[in-house]
């Protein structure tokens, strides 16, 4: 196992450096520059500002600037926000987007896992049909719809929860429903299917026989196996709530990093861009080797030697 | 799923009723407001935005400062005097402090200015003062090493005084401008890269900065040693950055926020029916315009048809039924309010809307273009739902006197790039004013101005009048050469003016003070809220 872990690991180092390179040159293919405004910037003082941040270089200079600075954590500094680095800018915005991250984590997968199980043991009843239904719609309607319409039923219309800002619990309740929400959808189906095959396994029906109370059947041996596909999509369950949370944040106005992602390939912040790109590359890389590790204690049939 | 949604909400809604009683159990006065972007950098030198601006002026103060009606009154500068030929400026200073108890010094107004064209701060706004103080050209240009050659002196610490290049007339309203505002030397020398970071950051304006998390909020607090700290009453802002209108919208109707950066012009309608009285609607100094580019063929050789273009814009409609929040309809570059400034106008602003369409066609047909042989144009704008509802009317307004116009758009920076190369027909520009007078806009069209003149408008008699009047000393007549040249420009058209802007803000009715100016500057320490 551990060997494993450390050939992933390895594996994990080329597919960032692809992503730094390829970032890296893709955002200069773009035109215009950080110091580009309606105002032009006479040519003196444009060359003053491409001097202190080293864009007057050839490229290959500053790509091996860049990498070297990487290769001791230093992201460089942000060409839009001046009094920080990207480093601290990350720093300072992480703990909220994955605050944010966990508790609608934590939120989709309690409430998804108990709507697929449920679904599952009254499987074609009413109870199924809504929730599954419910769960449709979640998939189906994209969390930049769903974010304003809380906005406006919680904050506006029944003036229970803040509209925005973060800090308060109650900031918390309307961005982790808007991002969970899909994520609860896609859980529950993957576990009301997983669990109606599980449930008629015949480990299951043995489990019956000898006349093991319904709960433990349930709990302890059929859902440890019906969680196996819900485990493998927790990989890209947590992409999701990443990319989700660069929508939910600029919503709410949460001060995260998602929010950077956008906005500083508009506004050109090669570094913030870049700084952003591959601390998302290396989170998703080390997420999907969580859930497969994950995968392996929980499958007896899945072995990493 | 109801259960659970239930089990989700009680405690965080008990959550919020609790702590939204400690709020109102408060005594302080705490102003929350919406402050479009979050500010690039608090530090003067370095900032352009209007969001950056809007803070430095809390945490910071000039050698003048305005009265909330936009008047230029002393700031750090009790009085002072100019000498006869208009080029030297001697400021008093008076006795004050900055938040960390040390005396405001002469030294700190050089200290400020040498920042600001010094290459090695690389400040984007160093241009501002590039003609106005001697030798700050040079200096910005790498020319002039000796950075003490810049024309400002410490005579001693109450007593500044500043050398000009040549006679400027608006200088005294320029000096308010955000990238002149002191920083106190030894607090920037102390941190040199974190000198703007709360319980760093040292001011001498009516605020002082607190707690600032980026994207989220901005806090500061009274300033007990500003001169006038007794007459502030509002004792802590809160600045978020809101660059959602929509979201700002809704967070100032459930009463998150006190003032707004802006108002979505999707939802003027519904504020006019039901919040008019929040609604602060009064004129900015700027202009929305289209520009003409004049290297391209037919329209830069033939300037009858830039005038039938611009006489079939029906501006009226524009501002009533697209932008709808009070906007003037513009016959003029130069935007009005500006203090002694006579407007000029096309030659057809009194013409009716039929006259000028009529006139337009008769135009068209007089230089060979009618239904056969249509004049095609195309109309370049930056990814924007207002501009692309502006363009649409704009294109279905030249369609009705036979022209054939294309609407393009692009991404902000590939905008510019493209206005910059003079990549382009007719492109949609708009520009804000950095200070009170007309040079602010008549300089932008300048034969030598470069990428600035994207139109690439070159008139030696326009050129001479707007450089000629840097030299004139009498303000009369320097009002009149400009107004010459505005006139002059309007002739030719490498422009055509759609609306004059104007701000947009949302108010709260419990706010006590807000004034209309052309700056559009509302400083905290101005305002109070009701009882």
């Amino acid at each position: 196992m551990f060997h494993y872990f450390l050939k992933r690991l390895g594996g994990a180092v080329p597919t960032l450096f692809i992503i730094i390179t390829g970032s890296f040159f893709m955002i200069r293919l773009a035109p215009g520059g950080p110091f580009d405004r309606e105002r032009v910037v006479p040519p003196d003082i444009m060359a003053n500002l491409l001097k202190a941040y080293h864009l007057d270089e050839d490229l290959w200079h500053q790509y091996l600037r860049y990498l070297i600075g990487l290769s001791h954590f230093d992201f460089g500094p942000s060409f839009k926000y001046k009094d920080f680095s990207v480093a601290q800018l990350i720093a300072q915005g992480f703990p909220t987007s994955l605050t944010l991250g966990t508790v609608a984590m934590i939120a989709a997968l309690t409430v998804g896992l108990t709507l697929g199980v449920w679904a599952a043991l009254r499987q074609n009843s009413m109870i199924d049909y809504s929730a599954m239904g419910i769960s449709m719609l979640g998939i189906a309607v994209p969390n930049f719809v769903i974010a304003p319409m809380l906005t406006l039923v919680f904050g506006l219309m029944l003036g229970w929860l803040p509209v925005g800002g973060w800090g308060q619990p109650a900031n918390y309740v309307l961005p982790v429903i808007a991002l969970c929400l899909p994520q609860i959808a896609a859980i529950a189906r993957l576990t009301r299917a997983s669990m109606i095959e599980v449930l008629g396994s015949n480990f299951v029906r043995t489990a019956r026989a000898k006349g093991m109370p319904e709960r433990i059947t349930i709990t302890r041996h059929a859902l440890r196996a019906a969680l196996l596909p819900v485990v493998s999509y927790l990989g890209p369950a947590i992409a999701q709530i990443i990319t989700g949370s660069v929508v939910v944040e600029q919503i709410f106005s949460i001060p995260g990093i998602g929010r950077y992602f956008v906005q500083s390939s508009l506004n050109r912040d090669y570094t913030m861009v870049m700084g952003v790109t591959v601390f998302y590359g290396a989170l998703v890389i080390l997420c999907n080797l969580a859930a497969d590790l994950l995968y392996g204690v929980l499958d007896p049939k899945v072995r990493y030697d | 799923m109801k259960e659970a949604l239930r089990k989700l909400l009680l405690p965080a809604v008990a959550a919020a009723v609790l702590t939204a009683g400690a709020f109102t159990a408060q005594a302080e006065t705490v102003l929350h407001r919406g402050n479009g972007a979050e500010p690039e950098t608090l530090d003067p030198q370095k900032s352009t935005g209007v969001p950056e601006a809007n803070i430095q002026y809390e945490l910071f103060e000039g050698l003048t400062t305005y009265t909330p009606d936009g008047k230029i009154v002393p700031g750090m500068a009790e009085k002072w005097e100019v000498s006869d030929d208009g080029l030297t400026y001697t400021f008093h200073l008076r006795d004050s402090k900055w938040s960390n108890g040390d005396p405001v010094t002469a030294g700190d107004f050089v200290f400020a200015f040498r920042r600001l064209v010094d290459p090695a701060t690389a400040s984007d706004y160093a241009y501002i003062i590039s003609d106005v103080v001697a030798n700050a050209s040079e200096i910005s240009a790498g020319t002039e090493k000796d950075i003490t050659k810049l024309g400002i002196q410490a005579v001693d610490d109450h007593t500044l005084k500043i050398t000009l290049a040549h006679a400027t007339p608006y200088f005294l309203g320029l000096l308010r401008h955000s990238s002149l505002l002191p920083v106190n030397e030894n607090s920037v020398k102390a941190h040199p890269d974190d000198w703007t970071k709360p319980g760093n950051l040292v001011s001498n304006g009516a605020y002082q900065l607190t707690e600032w998390t980026p994207q989220a909020s901005l806090t500061m607090v009274k300033n007990p040693n500003y001169y006038g700290a007794d007459k502030v009453k509002i004792d802590k802002l809160v600045y978020y950055p809101t660059e959602d209108l929509g979201e700002e919208f809704k967070r100032f109707r459930a009463g998150e926020l006190d003032v707004t950066y802006d108002t979505p012009s999707d939802q003027i309608k519904y504020v006019m029916a039901n919040m008019k009285d929040q609604f602060q609607n009064s004129p900015y100094l700027g202009t929305y315009y289209y520009v003409i580019n004049l290297t391209k063929e037919p329209l830069g050789k033939q300037p009858a048809l830039r005038e039938a273009l611009a006489l079939a814009v029906d501006r009226d409609k524009l501002v009533e039924k697209i932008t709808q929040s009070g906007e003037l309809p513009a016959y003029s570059w130069v935007c009005p309010g500006i203090h002694g400034w006579d407007q000029q106008f096309t030659d057809f602003k009194d013409m009716t809307q039929a006259d000028r369409e009529a006139k337009a066609k008769k135009l068209l047909a007089d230089n060979g273009y009618g239904p056969n042989n249509p004049l095609s144009v195309e109309i370049l704008y930056n990814t924007n739902e207002n501009h692309k509802k502006i363009a649409v009317a704009i294109q279905s307004m030249w369609k009705a006197i036979g022209v054939q116009a294309t609407i393009t758009n692009q991404e902000w920076k590939v905008y510019l790039g493209s206005r910059h190369d003079k990549q382009f027909q007719v492109a949609r520009a708009g520009w804000i004013g950095d200070y009170e007078d007309p040079t602010t806009f008549l300089t932008l069209f300048l034969s030598d101005a470069g990428p600035q003149n994207d139109a690439g408008y070159n008139n030696p008699d326009y050129d001479k009048l707007v450089k000629g009047s840097a030299m004139e000393t009498d303000p009369d007549k320097r009002m009149k050469m400009l107004e010459q040249a505005e006139a002059i420009f309007l002739k030719d058209l490498p422009i055509i003016p759609i609306y004059h802007y104007t701000t947009k803000h949302m108010v709260s009715p419990k706010l006590v003070g807000w004034e209309p100016n052309v700056l559009d500057y509302h400083l905290a320490r101005d305002l109070s809220f009701k009882d």
